[in-house]
């Protein structure tokens, strides 16, 4: 345990039992979670080394509910973590012993669906994959697709700015967010933006997205949903090292080629995901890339075969070109597996940052040193087109010591990230992972200034508070 | 006339805010000012310019990445990405013939504006494609916000925040952005004779065909011909062309043609341009809708007074022409949005009617005061812009 979190406020524990009886005035008695047994279901999310009792959870099922919520924490200074899904892998949706959990997973009602103006009106609560499920009838989807999409909710989402990977085509949330429902900490509901395009004022609902549930609880929101392109076909290809293969990155998209998706993974994430999810994937590589295209058939053939092309001209050794929807299944079955199937043969911790892509090969050859000087090993799955980095550190948790080791090796990752001109995170969000390597990548003015527009929201720093922001050095104004 | 300040580096720039706050003397934040008469008339004594914060200082082709700083022409910044066979995602407008304004349009400008073009349905706003941004917050210190990596979610986002600010947040002194590739070849398909309705319901077909339609816009009937509606395809050669015979199939029934080349980019120039009411004289709305409403909106208004419009990002965005007297049309394009949802803002009209009309569209009460504890984070001395965007804000 290296992440500290704040002093729990005594005053409020002492006032455990008022404070849930007002909740329990607002919800239905089941959508109040006092029970320690039951509480203990969200002690944690996707960072599961780390975890916190919440003094209650409630799980409202309406925007009035939410406002009500709000408003009884906030006359009480009782602070509110947010939740939808829980598989913040940044450990954004862990509470705290003083903390009401509000949880809106059972706001999951899909509200309108508008094909003639692309846009789906949703509860937060409800699933990434619903969206796309509720509108796919007439071959449309939602296109920001994170890998834990079964899961994860449109409001985990929008909290952390979530990608997927298709993003490089389609975006991340934050350009797939047309307007949101939002209740302030104080109780009062706001809407941002709407089913129109841009903002009719300052653009809040851009700043509300990747906020990390610090300056409001989102309730509702009006995403965009675009029609399917006729068809899509990946090609897997293998290369004799990974700087064959982030060249072929780097001339695939200096040629004006844009795959929906390009994705990365090394040799021990081959070896990992073979053993699990037998797809087939060349174990006699270093490196490999699936990249996906989309259109009608005879453009998304010309597509691949320029970037077999240039793979070619960078030393590809092996070279599948998916011709069917089953081929294509096989070449993502091993990429969507990896992540579960490295956490069967190990613990692991998942690191984000993103670099700019000219310094792949550098920043592959430098991660390696790093997690070999602990003494570890580490798998490379990652987002090629964009820089997204997932390096999987594995560890064993039972050894001590061993996960400080993980740790350490990830901080240095992601100082390298930063230091190559990229950032401590592309698409998982700050939460308490990284927030103490906040100053890394910022200065204190700029912290302070992110400090005091969060303060604009939030004065009295009662949303979400451990998150984002070193403890150390906070403001309010 | 106002003093012109043209700090030549950002902390020159820190410089002259420090000094602003000192003097407690406001600044009107500009890049070159040709979009100077956007807004509610400026209350400033001195203008903050970034007209010498100028060049490219980071281009990329291979990472899709180019930044630049906030005083760049942004006629430099094409060119330089053409010469790559790249471009800015946004495709942004020239606003300068609508304006009546001739100086170079700054990167800043653009970014501060949020600005885009018919490529917004598509491909997103300006603020969709910022990276980064650096600025001079009100305290004069310099503040830095995102990067020069397309995936970055560290912390708030506070360049994106600053695009659409109009300069009442911060100097802008660079940003960055993500750029695509040009496309190899465009061709549009136009339909001919539709009227307002039947022209959006042939957008949103287009628009929700798998075929990527990059631009819709509808130039209703006038004295120049009858209506037309612009369906764009962009994209490599193979493509485009396929994409092009099956949108033909899909209105089949229509009167229509396909256009390419220099007559296709010049009827998208005119759309982003606003040229078809750019002509001095009416004062000009930008009305941002949901897009099967927007001619219902335009409709609307011209039935009560004498307006001209046509639409562009397939509907949902009408540029609208209303005679330059009284209120300039205000209280019709307020009443027609209060049904349609979505906002307007007053573009072109004289000084008088800018000073006394809402020119940016009215908040409810709890965004409007959410909106001024912003402004009061990042310019807790009220220099930037006064009263540009909102009265006393
Ligand atoms: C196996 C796996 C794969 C993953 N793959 C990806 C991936 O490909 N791309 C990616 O981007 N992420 C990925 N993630 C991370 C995670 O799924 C995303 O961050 C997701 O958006 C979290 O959604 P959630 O509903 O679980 O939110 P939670 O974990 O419950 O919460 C996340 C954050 O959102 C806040 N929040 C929740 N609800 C609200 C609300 N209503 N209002 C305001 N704030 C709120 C919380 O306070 C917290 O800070 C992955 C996670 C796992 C476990």
């Amino acid at each position: 345990m290296t992440i500290a979190f704040p002093e729990p406020d005594e005053s409020v524990l002492a006032r455990r039992e008022a404070i849930r009886a007002k909740l329990a005035e607002i919800v239905h008695p089941e959508a109040l979670i006092v029970s320690e047994d039951e509480r203990r279901a969200y002690e944690t999310d996707g960072l599961t080394a780390y975890r916190q009792m919440p003094l209650a959870v409630v799980l409202p099922s309406s925007t009035e509910e939410v406002s009500a919520i709000m408003r009884v924490c906030h006359a009480e200074g009782v602070k509110v973590v947010a939740r939808g899904a829980g598989t913040s892998l940044a450990g954004g949706a862990i509470p705290q012993p003083d903390a009401v959990v509000l949880g809106v997973a059972k706001m999951a009602r899909i509200l309108a669906v508008d094909f003639d103006n692309r846009t789906a009106r949703v509860e937060a609560g409800i699933t990434n994959l619903a969206i796309s499920a509720a509108v796919s009838h007439e071959g449309f989807f939602y296109a920001p697709d994170p890998s834990s999409q079964l899961a994860c909710t449109i409001a985990g989402n929008i909290a952390m700015n979530s990608g997927g990977a298709h993003c490089l085509k389609y975006g991340v949330t934050v350009n797939n967010v047309l307007g949101v429902t939002m209740v302030l900490v104080d109780g009062t509901v706001v809407e941002l933006g709407g089913q129109h395009l841009d903002a009719e004022g300052l653009d809040l609902l851009a700043l509300v997205v990747g906020s990390e549930g610090q300056l409001g609880i989102v309730t509702e929101a009006t995403v965009r949903i675009l029609r399917a392109a006729e068809g899509a076909r990946p090609a897997l290809l293998g290369f004799p090292s990974a700087e064959a293969a982030g060249a072929c990155v780097a001339d695939i998209i200096g040629e004006g080629l844009l795959p929906v998706a390009l994705e990365y993974m090394d040799k021990v994430a081959i070896e990992i995901t073979e053993g699990f999810a037998k797809a087939g994937y060349p174990l006699d590589v270093e490196a490999m890339l699936i990249a996906e295209v989309e259109g009608c058939d005879a453009d998304i053939d010309e597509q691949l075969r320029r970037i077999v092309a240039i793979a070619e001209r960078h030393g590809v050794t092996t070279v599948r070109v998916s011709a069917s929807e089953a081929e294509s299944a096989a070449i993502w079955k091993g990429r969507k597996a990896a992540f579960g199937a490295t956490g069967r043969i190990s613990d692991y911790i998942c690191m984000d940052g993103t670099i700019p892509t000219g310094q792949l090969p550098l920043v592959l050859r430098r991660i390696d040193e790093i997690v070999r000087r602990e003494g570890l090993r580490c798998a490379n799955v990652f987002h090629a087109g964009d820089g997204n980095l997932h390096p999987l550190i594995l560890f064993d948790i039972n050894k001590p010591g061993a996960m400080e080791k993980a740790e350490r090796a990830g901080e240095h990752i992601l100082k390298l990230c930063v230091e190559v001109g990229g950032c401590l995170t592309g698409e998982h969000g700050v939460g308490i992972e990284k927030r103490d390597l906040m100053t890394y990548q910022f200065n204190r003015a700029d912290l302070h200034q992110q400090m005091r527009v969060r303060a604009a929201f939030d004065p009295g720093w009662l949303l979400n508070p451990a998150k984002v922001f070193p403890l150390q050095g906070r403001i309010a104004a | 006339m106002t003093a012109l300040l043209e700090p030549a580096s950002e902390a020159d720039a820190c410089a002259e805010v420090a000094d602003a706050i000192a003097a407690r003397a406001p600044l009107d934040l500009r890049g070159r000012g040709t979009k100077a008469g956007v807004g509610r008339p400026g209350q400033a004594a001195r203008t903050l310019s970034s007209a010498r914060l100028s060049g490219i200082t980071l281009y990329e082709p291979a990472e899709l990445v180019i930044a630049a700083r906030a005083g760049t022409p942004l006629a430099e910044i094409e060119a330089t990405l053409a010469s790559r066979n790249q471009a800015l995602t946004f495709e942004p407008p020239d606003w300068r013939a609508l304006l009546g304004t001739t100086d170079e349009q700054t990167i800043g400008g653009i970014t501060a504006g949020n600005l885009s073009g018919p490529r917004r349905i598509a491909a997103g706003a300006a603020r969709d494609s910022l990276i980064g941004a650096r600025f001079v917050n009100g305290r004069g210190e310099a503040i830095k916000s995102g990067g020069r990596v397309m995936k970055n979610v560290t912390g708030l986002d506070l360049a994106r925040l600053l695009a659409g600010s109009w300069g009442t947040l911060g100097f802008v002194t660079e940003v960055t952005f993500k750029v695509l590739p040009r496309p190899e070849r465009t061709t549009t398909l136009v339909l001919h004779g539709l009227d307002g309705a039947a022209a959006a319901t042939a957008m949103a077909k287009a628009l929700s065909s798998p075929y990527e339609v990059t631009g819709a816009a509808h130039l209703p009937a006038g004295p120049h011909g009858p209506s037309r509606t612009c369906l764009r395809l962009e994209g490599f050669a193979f493509s485009v062309d396929y994409r092009t015979g099956e949108l033909q199939r899909l209105f089949r029934r229509e009167a229509s043609e396909v256009v390419d080349g220099e007559i296709a980019a010049a009827l998208w120039r005119e759309v982003r341009d606003v040229t078809p009411l750019a002509e001095p004289g009416d004062a000009v709305w930008r009305i941002s809708t949901v897009p099967t409403r927007g001619h219902g909106v335009a409709e609307a208004i011209a039935r009560q007074a004498p307006a001209r419009w046509f639409s562009d990002w397939g509907g949902g965005l009408v540029w609208l022409a209303c005679p330059a007297e009284g209120d300039a049309g205000a209280s019709l394009v307020r009443q027609a949005l209060r049904e349609a949802g979505g906002h307007a803002t007053l573009v072109r009209a004289p000084h008088a009617i800018r000073a006394a009309v809402d020119v940016f569209h009215p908040q409810s009460a709890p965004l409007r005061l959410l909106g001024e504890r912003v402004k009061g984070a990042l310019d807790p001395h009220g220099l930037f812009s006064p009263g540009r965007m909102h009265p006393g804000a």
